[in-house]
Order: structure tokens, then C-alpha cells, then sequence
């Protein structure tokens, strides 16, 4: 099949759906590659860095969608782009069919299967191809880069002959893709990071990035599980909690990155007006929900604003676009897996498989039909969250209680299994003659003996171990050699039998074990 | 020599052996122990030869060339990675030689009955030990003769058995005839029944026919038992083969054969206890074979077994600083440990940590990837034991796993309904990186999936395990 990337229409932006790597990546797949000559400038590819990886450069953009069958793009196509479309061409973007209904019709009139970037179900399968993980991650990585840009101070607290810095103190409302990804920036910065996120399950995730969960004592929780991992609207009760502890929290944030979103609504506003009036001059916010309202109220979308109080807070929506070389590089290879999974034979033919979870979610229009929105998937995207048992902290004294406890249990055994195997020798030297017990005595102290020493022996030295001990149990030889002066003719030839296979023993466990330890060499 | 010198002789050898089994505690001192054996294995024969009641002496001279020359020529033979199979042969000729000295001591009380009172008194040796006993010490050693028997024999032919799995020459799957343990339970039973009528006086027929039923056990025993858990059961006949030891001992008053044996068995008591802590599984259970029931349904895996080409490992390792190799059965079987140790030379050399992680029973023996690994020259100071290493995963940038299954298994830990819940695992799916190398997308031996092939760190590097490190050595 040919594929082909034209150059995003949308004013300034950066990002391109095709790099020269994956077209090489997908020309392995048995495809042929197009672009439309300076697709890639403002994320710093030339045509030629193309050209040499074997794609072909084609003039415009018109050009490119009567050349290709299959068109990949990063911004949602503009009716002119559909228009393009033709009958059985496939286009693969993102898309947003829930947002744009009028070009999903638009697109399946003309004939042509969509293939959205932004449904591909959240399964583990579909990871490589999760292009919103993906851009969500470059998000929350320059959210906080253009909140230090902003910040007039360091991240990192630093004690210098000048004079001492205190670190910054960082806030990430909502811990997904993009709030892990500032929580592992800020920290590397240096900054003091703390976390907020409606669902409790994450806390573990935030702690491991580095930062500190903000704990809120309630009650109900949410199980992500039940909405394949994305936050869902809380109670009033929940949000009046939580707006509270922002309010405690706001006069000692210096950065609050917001990143909150519940999927098909508008974002939710949790960092309010005299939240912001509450900060100290010179802080910042960056609210990476601008785009769909944004979570601050005070935010302008696309636009840096300055509040009266000096708090600068950051509305951009572009913020993949504005690390294009970057964001080029992960969508690319997110198509390109999508790319992948559509050609399961690796020979250049595509296969629109219906029946695969992945691609039948994120198909959206197929064959003159609109296919959104999906059935729910075969697969959940997580398993459904265990409640976790709380395990209890023993008090000092408690913890006291359980060794003796246990010493007094290890007493016990250790007192029963004397006296039982005492009685079981008592009840033997009751009819045994002497001459027994005299042998008997050696045996009961030679087992003793046996498991203090063998407790000793080095794990690693089993096998030499095994080997030793078989020589060693050659001693019956002994036996033969007691036995093979006898008159009897039978009982000769056994005992000589029996020397002679034990001799075997003896000598090839005693060689062998030599062998063997003379191969264990120290670095 | 007298009485008093060779008993003098014994102790020394006594001290020997406990010296010599002490020793194995180090890697240097064990070099030096191994001398301490064969040091008393020579004061204990020479003395025995040389001490009152010995004659045929040409007989014994032969007998000592030959063995001596089968003994050197195999242990010079072998392979390392035979010594599984090794171990298990050499546990059988115990066994058998057991077997036939206690026939030996039959026949001859029965000889020594039979004369008069003044004959009696003129035998010496062994004979005349026998003839100064009691009624009641002849009722005793009667159950000693019988005893030493029973485990030498069911010693013998479970050996037998497991050297032929562990050879490959046994189809290593756990198979058993109908009526299962039961009819072992049915043999062990009727030997109790020969047992009493050979001390009331029944013949030696009693004796053999308890031998072939303590044949039948022991084949039937190990039969039943799965190549994977061999390790166990070579432990277990080690200790046998140790117990049949201190049984002769009783039956000809000699305490030197009980003190070795008592050692002998309680060092594969032993041995068989820690394999069997190391796979959370009952002695019990491991011997009836089979795993424990599951307790509910199992988790479902999410997610795919992703390839990797040997190229792709490559780049992984080389951006690591801290590379973990645990090494299993598979390393074993594709002859993979010279190959492993080029690849953790060349790691090395670029000055990256390299570590081995070995689980207790990984292997088909106790120690035998350490053996395996010392062979092809890995230093010993690198391989750790899983409680070492186990907390190091969360800090390694990548782990090879090199065909092993079960013990990387997180179903362990993870999922209680797993028929392994509570194994001691490795927790390699902690690093950053996992690299699995095996030749398919098969279960383990304990036949439950793994849920670490599917993990979204793993990586799946298929094909024979040689061929694999191979390509890798080659990649750098």
C-alpha cells in the first residue's frame, strides 16, 4: 500500500504523522511512503532526511491524497481535508468523532474508512499504538518546563554562599500520562512534588515517581476500573473535601500543573479564583486542560494571562506541538504500530480486521458506515482493583507479646519432640539388649551431628555435597570386606560383588567431587 | 592389626568425614575437605583389610583394581551436565551392594546356627560375632538384616529409575500403574508381614520375597514422580542410600558404617527439605507426585508475549550497568553455560555488574547450575542464591532468563489460586528489563502459565538457548 503524511493545515503546528525512521520501519512492512514536501520542517526534518530514507517527496497536498491509499495526519482533518477523501481511501488521524459529528458524516459519505487515533482502546495489547499516553506524556514533561520558564527561582533548593534557596513546591492535580510524567520531571528539577488524584488506586504510581500523594480522608471511592482507567465525576460531598484541602494547600504551591479531564465532559474547575489569589506572587499555574475549559478558573485557552496578584497562568494548548522533533517521533511510531497491527502479513496488504478489538474501536467510519461508537471491549483495560487489607501496625508492645509468643510456641515444640523422642528410647533400651544401645547411642549422635554440620554446607555446593556423601556411603564396603573371607561360596561372591561396586562408588564420588571443585574459580 | 588399632583406625575416619562434610561450608576449604574423605575413606579400608576376620585377599586386590579403574574412568568421563544422572546411578550401587550384604549376613547366621557349640566358639570374624549372640540379639539383628535390605533395595531400582528420567532414557513424565499408591501402600504392607514371619523364623525366602516387593516400591515410587521435581527425589535417595549404610552397620556391630551412614542420611534429609521449602511444597506431596489443588480459578493474563531479535537484546544490554542472569533446567539441556559465560566476559569486560541468580532448585540436582556455571569458568563470587539477590531486582536495568519458568513465576506471589501460590520465587519481573530465552511459547513444568511472559517489560527471545546467547555474543 502507499502511504503518505501531508503537511498539518492547522495554524502552527509543528508535529508530523511520519518520520523518516518509521517510513523506513514501514517500508519493512512491504509499504511504499509519501510525504508532501515540507511536512516536516518545523520539526526539524528536511525533505532530504526523506528523500535518503526512501520516501517520496510530493509537491502539495493535493498531489499527496491522489498518490497515497492511506493518509496519516496528527490534527483532525478540516472538511477541505475530507473532501480529499476518496472512495476506499483510509485516513488515520485523530479524530474526535464525538466532538466532530458533522465531519464523521462528511467522511463516510465519501466512502472512506477513519481510522481514530484518540479511540484506540486503553488495553495493554494497544499500548504502542495509545497516541494520547503518548502526546500526554510530552504534555505533562513541558508543562512543567514552561512553568519553570515562568518561575523566577530554582526547582531545587540549594544552599550556596550567597545565601540559602528553598526548593520549589510543585502541585500535580490528576496523577494520568500526563500528571506522571510532570510528577517525574518536577522531581528530577529538584522540586518538592506533591499529587492529587480522585482515584486512590494511582497513590502507589505518584509514590514511585517520587512525589507525595495528598491523602484526603473520605470514604466512597472511585474504582477506575469500572471506566477502563479514567477519572469519573465526583460526589459533591468528595469535591467540596478536596476543594477544601486545595485552599489549605494554595498559599505554599509555587507551581499547580493541572491536568484533570473526565472523558466526554467539560474539564473539571478545581483550582478556583481565590485559590489563585491565595498564591504567592511569581507562582504559576499550567493548565493542561485549557483545552476543554481548563481547570483553573482564571484560565484563558491558548493564552498566557498575568493575575493581578502576579500569578501567571498558562493556557497553551499546543504543548506536543511545541517539542514537534519529539511528539514527531513517539505519533509516527504510534501509527506505526497502528500500521503494523492493520498488515498482520507484513506484505504491504492491509487487512481491516473488524473482529480485532483494537482496530474495531478505533475505526470510526468503514465501507460508507459510520462505526462509532464502538462495542465495549472483549478485554477490561484493567483488572478490576482488589480492596486493598490495610495491614496493621503492631505497637511496640504487641510486636514484644508476639516474640515471646513465639518463643514460648518454639519452647513448646522444641520440649514436646524431646520428650517424645526420649520416650521412643526409653521404649527401646526397655527391650533392647546392651550391645543395641551401645550402637544405638553412636547413631543417635552421628544424625545430630550430621544436621548441624550439613545446615553449614554452601547452597552452591550441593551437587559436590551429593557427590562427597555418595563416596562416603561407599563405607559399606566395609561390610563386603568383613563378609568375603567366609566359607560359604555364595556368600564370598556376594560380599566381592558388593566391594566391587562400591569401590566404584568410592573412587568415582571422590574423583568427581575433586573435579568439580577444582572448577570453582573466585574472580 | 588388633581389635583396639582398627577401632582406633574407625574413629579417626570418623572424624575425617564429619571434617570432610564441614568443610563444604566454603568454596577454598572445600578443596581441602575432600582430602579429609579420601584421607579417612583410606584409614577406614586399610584398616578394615588389615584387621582381624579378613581373608581372600586376592579376591579383594582384584576387586579393588577393577572398581577402582570403572570408578576413575567414569568420574573422569562425565559431564557436568550428567552429574544429575551420575549421582542417581552411584545412589543404586549403595543401594545394591546394601542389598547383598545383608543377604550375605543371612546366609551366614543361618551357617552359623546350624554348627554345634564347640564349632561355634572356634570361628572368628564375622562368624563368630554372630555366634556369640543372644536369642534376643539375633531377633534384633534379624530386623536390622531385614531393614537394610528393604532400603537398599528400594534404593536400588528408585535410583535406577531416576538415573534413567534424568538420562532421558525414561520418558521423564510422572506415570504410575492403576491402583497407584495404593499398591505401594499394598507392598509396604506385605514386607511388615514377611517381616514377622522372617523373625519368627521363616526362611530366607521371606527375605527375597520382600526384596522384589521392596523392588516394585522403589520403581514404582520414582516412576510416579515428574522429571522436575528429580531433585528431591535424588536427595531422598541419597539419604536412603544413607540410611541402608548405618543399617548394615547395626547388623555387623559397626559403628563406623552407622556414623557415616547417620551422616550420609541426614545430609539428603536435609538436602530434600530445602528443595522442598523451595518449591512450598509438603515432602509428602512431592513424592505422591503432582501438584496441590488449586483453590479457585485461576487468574486470567492479560496482555501479549512480545519478540525480540537478538540485535534488540543487544542494545538493551548495552545501555544496562547492572545485567542479572538467571540460568534454569533449559541452560542445562542446550548446553548453553559456555556460551553464557562468553556473553558475561564480554558484559564484564565493558565493565557492567553481572550477577547470576540461582534458585534452589533450579536444575535437575541440588547446586547443579552452580556446578554448571564453575565448569565454564564463571566466577563463583557472581552467582548468588535467591535470598541474596532477590532484593537487587527492583535496582537491575535487565535480567536474562535463560530456560527456567516456575521459579521466575509472579503467579506465586500474585495470584492465590495459582497451583504454585506461595513458592519462593525470583522477582525478576521488579527490573526495569526482561529478557526470556526459550524455544517456544510452552508452560513450565508445573504446566500453568507464566504471567511474567506477558508482562509489559518482557521481552521473549525465542529459539534454543545456545544459539540464542550465541547470537548475542556475537552482537557485541
Amino acid at each position: 500500500m502507499r502511504i503518505g503524511a501531508p503537511k498539518e493545515a492547522f495554524p502552527g503546528e509543528a508535529r508530523v504523522a511520519m518520520t523518516p525512521d518509521s517510513a523506513v520501519a514501514l517500508q519493512k512492512l512491504g509499504h511504499t511512503c509519501f510525504i508532501e514536501a515540507g511536512a516536516g520542517t518545523a520539526a526539524g526534518i528536511s525533505d532530504a532526511a526523506y528523500a535518503a530514507a526512501g520516501v517520496s517527496v510530493v509537491p502539495d497536498a493535493a498531489a499527496l491524497y491522489v498518490a497515497t491509499d492511506v493518509v496519516t495526519k496528527v490534527r483532525p482533518p478540516d472538511e477541505d481535508e475530507v473532501q480529499r477523501l476518496r472512495q476506499g481511501q483510509t485516513l488515520i488521524s485523530f479524530f474526535w468523532p464525538a466532538q466532530n459529528s458533522s465531519l464523521l458524516e462528511l467522511a463516510s459519505t465519501r466512502g472512506a474508512t477513519v481510522v481514530a487515533m484518540d479511540m484506540v482502546p486503553r488495553i495493554s495489547r494497544a499500548q504502542k499504538m495509545d497516541a494520547l499516553s503518548s502526546m500526554a506524556n510530552i504534555a505533562g514533561y513541558r508543562a512543567v518546563i514552561e512553568a519553570g520558564n515562568h518561575f523566577g527561582r530554582f526547582f531545587t533548593g540549594q544552599v550556596t554562599a550567597a545565601g540559602k534557596v528553598p526548593p520549589a513546591k510543585v502541585l500535580v492535580v490528576g496523577a494520568g500520562v500526563a500528571g506522571l510524567a510532570a510528577i517525574g520531571t518536577a522531581t528530577s528539577l529538584g522540586a518538592i512534588t506533591y499529587a492529587f488524584d480522585v482515584r486512590p488506586e494511582v497513590a502507589e504510581q505518584i509514590e514511585s515517581m517520587g512525589a507525595q500523594f495528598v491523602f484526603l480522608e473520605f470514604e466512597e471511592a472511585q474504582d477506575g476500573a469500572a471506566t477502563g482507567g479514567y477519572a469519573a465525576p465526583s460526589s459533591p460531598e468528595f469535591r467540596e473535601k478536596q476543594l477544601a484541602k486545595f485552599q489549605e494547600l494554595a498559599p505554599e504551591i509555587d507551581i499547580v500543573i493541572t491536568t484533570a479531564l473526565i472523558p466526554g465532559r467539560p474539564a473539571p474547575k478545581l483550582w478556583t479564583a481565590d485559590m489563585v489569589e491565595a498564591m504567592k506572587p511569581g507562582s504559576v499555574i499550567v493548565d493542561l486542560a485549557a483545552e476543554r475549559g481548563g481547570n483553573c478558573d482564571l484560565t484563558v485557552p491558548d493564552e498566557k494571562v498575568v493575575t493581578e496578584n502576579g500569578v501567571t497562568i498558562i493556557g497553551y494548548t499546543d504543548f506536543p506541538s511545541r517539542m514537534a522533533a519529539q511528539a514527531s517521533t513517539l505519533y509516527s511510531n504510534n501509527i506505526r504500530h497502528m500500521l503494523a497491527d492493520l498488515t498482520p502479513n507484513k506484505d504491504g496488504v492491509i487487512v481491516h480486521n473488524m473482529d480485532d478489538d483494537v482496530i474495531r474501536g478505533a475505526t470510526v467510519t468503514h465501507q460508507g458506515a459510520i462505526t462509532y461508537p464502538p462495542p465495549p471491549p472483549k478485554i477490561q483495560a484493567i483488572a478490576a482493583a482488589k480492596p486493598k487489607e490495610k495491614v496493621r501496625e503492631f505497637t511496640p508492645e504487641e510486636k514484644r507479646a508476639q516474640e515471646a509468643e513465639a518463643f514460648r510456641g518454639q519452647t513448646k515444640t522444641q520440649v514436646g519432640l524431646l520428650v517424645a523422642g526420649g520416650l521412643l528410647i526409653a521404649l527401646v533400651g526397655a527391650y533392647a539388649p546392651a550391645s543395641f544401645m551401645a550402637h544405638f547411642i553412636v547413631f543417635a549422635l552421628a544424625c545430630f551431628v550430621g544436621f548441624q554440620v550439613i545446615w553449614s554446607v554452601s547452597h552452591s555446593l550441593h551437587t559436590p555435597l551429593m557427590a562427597v556423601t555418595n563416596a562416603i556411603s561407599g563405607i559399606v564396603v566395609l561390610g563386603a570386606l568383613l563378609q568375603v573371607g567366609s566359607s560359604h561360596w555364595l556368600v564370598t561372591a556376594l560380599a566381592a560383588l558388593s566391594f566391587l561396586i562400591a569401590t566404584i562408588n568410592i573412587v568415582g564420588g571422590f574423583l568427581v567431587t575433586r573435579r568439580m571443585l577444582a572448577m570453582f574459580q573466585k574472580s | 592389626m588388633s581389635f583396639g588399632l582398627v577401632s582406633a583406625a574407625y574413629v579417626a575416619a570418623a572424624v575425617l568425614f564429619i571434617l570432610s562434610l564441614g568443610g563444604l561450608s566454603g568454596h577454598e576449604s572445600a578443596k581441602r575437605a575432600v582430602w579429609y574423605g579420601i584421607a579417612g575413606m583410606a584409614l577406614a579400608v586399610g584398616a578394615t583389610v588389615l584387621g582381624p576376620g579378613v581373608g581372600n585377599y586376592v579376591v579383594i586386590a582384584a576387586m579393588l583394581v577393577i572398581g577402582s579403574a570403572i570408578g576413575w574412568y567414569v568420574a573422569k568421563k562425565v559431564a557436568m551436565t550428567e552429574m544429575p544422572q551420575l549421582v542417581a546411578a552411584l545412589h543404586s550401587f549403595v543401594g545394591l551392594a546394601a542389598v547383598f550384604i545383608g543377604f550375605n549376613a543371612d546366609l551366614e547366621l543361618t551357617r552359623v546356627l546350624a554348627l554345634d557349640e564347640a564349632s561355634r566358639q572356634a570361628l572368628t570374624g564375622f562368624a563368630g560375632v554372630l555366634a556369640h549372640k543372644t536369642g534376643v540379639e539375633i531377633a534384633i539383628l534379624k530386623v536390622e538384616v531385614f531393614l537394610g535390605v528393604f532400603i537398599g533395595a528400594v534404593t536400588f531400582t528408585g535410583s535406577i529409575v531416576a538415573f534413567g528420567k534424568l538420562a532421558g532414557k525414561v520418558d521423564g513424565k510422572a506415570r504410575k500403574l492403576p491402583g497407584g499408591h495404593g499398591l505401594n501402600a499394598g507392598a509396604a504392607l506385605l514386607s511388615l508381614v514377611l517381616l514377622v514371619l522372617y523373625v519368627q523364623g521363616a526362611g530366607i525366602w521371606a527375605l527375597v520375597a520382600m526384596t522384589l516387593l521392596a523392588f516394585f516400591i522403589g520403581y514404582h515410587l520414582i516412576m510416579g514422580i515428574g522429571g522436575a521435581d528429580m531433585p528431591v527425589v535424588v536427595s531422598m535417595l541419597n539419604s536412603y542410600s544413607g540410611w541402608a549404610a548405618a543399617a548394615i552397620g547395626f547388623t555387623l556391630g559397626n559403628d563406623l558404617l552407622i556414623v557415616t551412614g547417620a551422616l550420609v542420611g541426614s545430609s539428603g534429609a536435609i538436602l530434600s527439605y530445602i528443595m522442598c521449602k523451595a518449591m512450598n511444597r509438603s515432602f509428602i506431596s512431592v513424592i505422591l507426585g503432582g501438584f496441590g489443588a488449586t483453590t479457585g480459578p485461576v487468574m486470567a493474563i492479560a496482555g501479549e508475549q512480545i519478540a525480540i531479535d537478538a540485535d534488540g537484546v543487544a542494545t538493551a544490554l548495552e545501555e544496562a550497568d547492572s545485567v542479572v542472569i538467571v540460568p534454569g533446567y533449559g541452560m542445562a539441556v542446550a548446553q548453553a553455560q559456555q556460551s553464557v559465560s562468553e556473553l558475561t566476559r564480554r558484559l564484564r569486560a565493558k565493565g557492567k555488574q553481572v550477577r547470576f541468580a540461582i534458585h534452589p532448585v533450579a536444575g535437575r540436582l541440588p547446586g547443579h547450575m552452580n556446578v554448571l556455571l564453575a565448569e565454564a569458568r564463571v566466577p563463583y563470587d557472581i552467582v548468588l542464591e535467591m535470598d541474596e539477590i532477590n532484593e537487587d531486582f527492583a535496582k537491575t536495568d535487565a535480567v536474562i532468563v535463560i530456560g527456567s519458568n516456575d521459579i521466575v513465576n509472579p503467579a506465586a506471589q500474585e495470584d492465590p489460586n495459582s497451583p504454585i501460590a506461595g513458592m519462593p520465587v525470583l522477582e525478576v519481573w521488579k527490573a526495569k528489563q526482561v529478557f526470556v530465552s526459550k524455544r517456544g511459547q510452552g508452560t513450565g513444568y508445573s504446566g500453568i502459565e507464566n504471567p511474567l511472559f506477558y508482562k509489559d517489560n518482557t521481552r521473549m527471545f525465542y529459539g534454543d538457548a545456545k544459539a540464542s546467547i550465541n547470537q548475542l555474543v556475537q552482537a557485541f
